[in-house]
């Protein structure tokens, strides 16, 4: 019986049905799909922190409105992840549980701290190009909630990649300074960037599920080799250097070729002993912790509201 | 009510003359915010005009396995639809 719905599962979704919450399916697959859509949104809530570092200090008001929205959105698209993966049936406390105590993952890349005001447009032009990278496909994912939350998603990154984009350009045709302070942040934020895509295909285990499952549609090394083609060109807009010196294009293959990534630093990262893990998840807790009371009045307001409502009509 | 927030299903009518539509769900402790909470996590961008909120429990929904016992009854009344009848090619507008 079980491989029987395991082989109408995988008929429907090789038809590109998509699968909703009420239909059956492998509990691998739930699994799975908890999983990545929970590490999705925890890395948007994460997300937050790095960037709202410099909304008090942003050069002028069009830049602190624009980063506002920006970050604005991010706790949206957590709110549109949540959502999503609470129709498998995990709930929200449990999810922030996970994220507090370590036992889920967020990006990497939002280890990494925020030091210049370049690096905010670095964050937009890099790190915001490679999610949308890596999201874009996934508009397209087996799951219904997760592809329509996607679809959401992807339509507001497209804002927040042009105004980081703009950020850079504008310094691009600064001083001196402005200049050095470009091509610094873009030597920091690149291979944390290049990481973004995940492990090489080689060492993705899950890579190949995920693909028969369509829930990738990409390995994360053809998503990697994208990235790579578009970012060298744009690079040039911006007169910055990727602080790679094996770049170089490859008429064979008609890519890029690109240097070797630290895989090491990767790992340490993903381990928890990047520059920022124990920051960003001790800030998390704190907003949780010391939010509990609004959290638990609001429940109170709204038990005597429906209280008083109940006297009156009796 | 418990500590944990109940969940409410969004459903946006993005102009006058469209059927509200269904966009997802958020955690509310009660509809006014419900309400409130829809407008900042679903219409950031002018995405509605007006705004539907119900809590999750409320919903019944019809069981997926049992769809095709479900709507059975459709499937062979060809004869409600209009290309069930023949009729020539010279008739016009009909």
């Amino acid at each position: 019986m079980e491989k029987n719905l395991n082989d109408i599962f995988q008929a429907k979704i090789d038809r590109e049905e998509k699968i909703e919450p009420k239909d059956w399916m492998p509990d691998a697959y739930r699994k799975t799909l908890i999983r990545q859509i929970s590490q999705h949104a925890h890395s948007e809530i994460v997300g937050m922190l790095p960037e709202g570092n410099w909304i008090t200090r942003a050069p002028t008001l069009r830049r602190k409105v624009a980063l506002m929205a920006k970050v604005q959105d991010e706790a949206g698209h957590g709110l549109y992840l949540y959502s999503a993966c609470e129709t498998l049936g995990i709930d929200r406390d449990t999810l922030f549980e996970q994220l507090h105590s370590g036992k889920a993952k967020y990006s990497s890349i939002f280890n990494y701290p925020t030091l210049s005001w370049a690096d905010i447009g670095s964050i937009g032009w890099l790190v915001d190009g490679a999610a949308i990278m890596n999201q874009v496909p996934l508009c397209r994912c087996s799951y219904g909630p997760y592809a329509r939350a996607m679809v959401r998603v992807c339509k507001e990154e497209s804002f927040h990649q042009r105004q980081g984009f703009e950020i850079l350009l504008n310094l691009s045709k600064g001083s001196d300074e402005q200049k050095a302070m470009l091509q610094e942040s873009v030597n920091r934020w690149w291979w944390p960037a290049m990481m973004m895509f995940g492990p090489s295909d080689a060492d993705s285990p899950n890579t190949q599920q995920s693909m028969q499952w369509k829930i990738k549609r990409f390995t994360n090394d053809e998503l990697r080799q994208k990235f790579v083609d578009i970012c060298y060109e744009q690079a040039k807009i911006l007169n910055v250097t990727l602080p790679d010196p094996d770049i170089k294009w490859n008429e064979e293959r008609g890519h890029y070729d690109f240097g070797e990534i630290n895989w090491d630093e990767f790992w340490q990262v993903v381990k928890g002993n990047g520059p920022c893990n124990k920051e960003r998840i001790a800030a998390r807790k704190t907003a949780w912790e010391e939010g509990a009371w609004v959290r638990e009045a609001a429940v109170a307001h709204a038990n005597k509201r429906a209280a008083r409502k109940t006297k009156k009509v009796a | 009510m418990e500590n944990n927030w109940p969940i409410w299903e969004i459903f946006i009518r993005s102009k006058n003359g469209l059927n509200h539509k269904h966009v997802g769900s958020l955690h509310a402790t009660d509809a006014e915010m419900a309400m409130q909470n829809a407008r900042d996590v679903y219409t950031r961008r002018n995405e509605g005009i007006s705004i539907w909120v119900v809590e999750s429990k409320h919903i019944s929904a019809s069981d997926p396995d049992e769809g095709e016992s479900l709507f059975d009854p459709a499937n062979d009344k060809v004869y409600r639809h209009p290309t069930f009848y023949n009729l020539p090619d010279e008739l016009k507008h009909m």
